[in-house]
């Protein structure tokens, strides 16, 4: 082979292997988010899946109608506090059962590590119905183990967004757990017996070498967290059977799933769609200075 | 010693209420009927019985959508680490101009939330059901292609880690020997790094096993061809719930992905560090 044929070859290599996961991501992934930004633009509803009605232009309308409705506002605000106190009950559990983990024998390590895999594990769906069954009015265990028989946890606003909240926390924690224990894990010995060496206690070590070691996993850590926690669809769905009580646990992405199914306004869920899309692209902006700032070279 | 022996404590009475509702999923899909609708539930069942399993997968055809789930959830893992492995080679043994875009695309395209995606996908869907009938609305091919989507920018990124580990003079050894390009992929790099296909296997099944969303869109007639997730919602009554069904129905659709992360534990904690730190 001629030295020229192989330069060839090397250059349209990675085109080649690229290829099949570009074939399947352009139409499937890249195609869709363009017709949602182009769907958001349109008044599209059932007349017009029907077939019958063109579909009308409306330009920003229905983010008009978004920005101007109070329900939007109230949603988008719940859906804010709602991932932010997952997030923050997420890491103070994974992060204080990550130092435990640290501190304690091989079998009460190896017995944590396997319950939180299997609460990571189980899916969105079945540990939703589960809780369901055990906070459930009637039959539930913990309405007989607190005496509060026919006491219904879905009734109030907050108390329901707690409960769903726990869920998305059982599921999640153990991620931020075994990742920030790898993470410890990886902190040669030798740095901390030196501190130690030079007299920092075992507060200092932790505030003054442990913590900052640690800080650009916590950064991807949190943003993740952050991205999942913003995105929970199956357990609100599946607990407060679509929204709770008159919408009042909706957060955007049952909300966009709500409005564009179950009302047929499929411009407006795409609207909807286009805002949670941006207020994570803000997030993943922030990800991407983290990434870069822990080093890595793309 | 008193001090590691509360942290012990402590951890194993954390670790017991985590597992908890799993263990009262299990619970209650073995026991009587009576005894779950008793008004003083007790941790523990004298007459275990499997009533409940042979409901659910026999009346209730839950048999049928275990099929449905597996098939669609394995389909997904062997294209998107055959997919993914290529794609990851292309991007930490090659340096081409438009490397780093991509890179940030895949990126970025995990943040996308794809549930919205449902909305126009729901048109793309049927639309192409009309023209190819085996991925159209009510086909698990529909739920193969879009869950293979969602998990390819995730796999590739972590699968990056693990190409990277593998030496580069592994290959020109190879290549000294006289293997070609195609027989240096397949026969050597793909098993060395098949440690780290099993690591985002994971993620890619749970991807798909899970999905509830999609099934719930796009199988909106066909009943046979439903998935474990949504069909799980056909159990809930407005006034009185089978709750032995749901647990039964619960169980079987645990299982499977437990015994899945059990079987890869190791990895995942390393492919994470990778999947983190590269």
């Amino acid at each position: 082979m001629s030295n020229s044929a192989t330069i060839r070859r090397q250059r349209l290599t990675p085109l080649w292997l690229l290829l099949p996961a570009l074939a399947i991501l352009v139409p499937m992934f890249a195609y869709p988010l363009y017709q949602l930004g182009l769907l958001s633009l349109f008044d599209y509803g059932q007349p017009q899946v029907s077939g019958g009605v063109p579909a009308r232009f409306l330009g920003l309308g229905n983010f008009r109608t978004l920005f101007g409705d109070q329900v939007f506002w109230t949603v988008l605000g719940q859906t804010v506090v709602f991932a932010a106190g997952c997030v923050v009950v997420t890491l103070a559990v994974g992060a204080a059962l990550a130092v435990l983990l640290t501190r304690v024998g091989r079998v009460a390590r190896t017995t944590l590590s396997f319950a939180a895999l299997a609460a990571w594990a189980a899916p969105a769906m079945t540990g939703s119905v589960v809780w369901m069954f055990l906070f459930d009015s009637n039959l539930g265990l913990v309405n007989e183990v607190l005496g509060l028989p026919g006491y219904n946890w879905l009734y109030e606003r907050s108390v329901a967004f707690a409960l769903v909240g726990a869920v998305v926390v059982w599921h999640s924690f153990p991620f931020v757990m075994i990742t920030l224990y790898a993470g410890i894990q990886a902190i040669p010995e030798s740095v901390r017996e030196a501190a130690a060496l030079d007299g920092a206690g075992a507060f200092t070590i932790f505030r003054r070498i442990t913590a900052p070691m640690l800080r650009p996993l916590i950064t991807i850590v949190v943003i993740q967290s952050i991205i999942w926690d913003f995105k929970v669809f199956t357990q609100i769905y599946v607990m407060t059977r679509g929204g709770g009580i008159a919408g009042q646990n909706m957060v955007l992405n049952v909300y966009a799933y709500q409005k564009a199914f179950a009302s047929s306004q499929y411009g407006l869920g795409s609207a909807i769609g286009i805002v949670m899309t941006v207020i994570l692209l803000v997030v993943t902006l922030f990800y991407l200075r983290a990434l870069r700032r822990t080093g890595e070279a793309l | 010693m008193i001090r590691r022996r509360i942290a012990d404590t402590v951890a194993i009475a954390v670790a017991a209420l985590t597992v908890f509702p799993i263990y009262w999923m299990v619970l209650s899909a073995v026991k009587p009927t009576g005894e779950i609708q008793s008004a003083d539930p007790r941790p523990w069942t004298l007459h275990p019985t499997l009533d409940h399993f042979r409901s659910a997968l026999g009346v209730s055809g839950f048999g049928r959508y275990f099929l449905n789930s597996l098939t669609v959830a394995l389909a997904v893992v062997v294209l998107s680490a055959l997919v993914s492995f290529l794609a990851a080679m292309a991007l930490t043994r090659f340096r081409f101009r438009s490397r780093t875009t991509i890179l940030v695309m895949f990126l970025v395209a995990q943040m996308v939330p794809v549930e919205a995606l449902s909305i126009p996908l729901f048109f793309q869907i049927r639309d192409l059901g009309r023209t190819v009938p085996g991925i159209g609305l009510n086909t698990l091919g529909s739920l193969v292609l879009v869950q293979l989507a969602f998990s390819l920018p995730f796999t590739i990124w972590m699968l990056r880690g693990f190409v990277a580990a593998v030496p580069v003079e592994v290959e020109e050894a190879a290549t000294v020997d006289g293997a070609n390009r195609l027989t240096i992929l397949w026969r050597i790099l793909f098993p060395l790094v098949a440690p780290g296909l099993a690591a985002t296997s994971v993620f890619s099944f749970i991807t798909a096993w899970n999905d509830f969303l999609f099934a719930k869109t796009f199988i909106i007639s066909a009943t046979e061809k439903q998935t474990l997730p949504a069909a799980l919602l056909v159990f809930f009554k407005p006034d009185e719930n089978d709750w032995g069904g749901i647990m039964a129905a619960s169980t079987v659709m645990t299982i499977p992905v437990l015994v899945f992360f059990v079987f890869v534990r190791r990895r995942l904690v390393s492919g994470l560090g990778g999947a983190v730190k590269d």
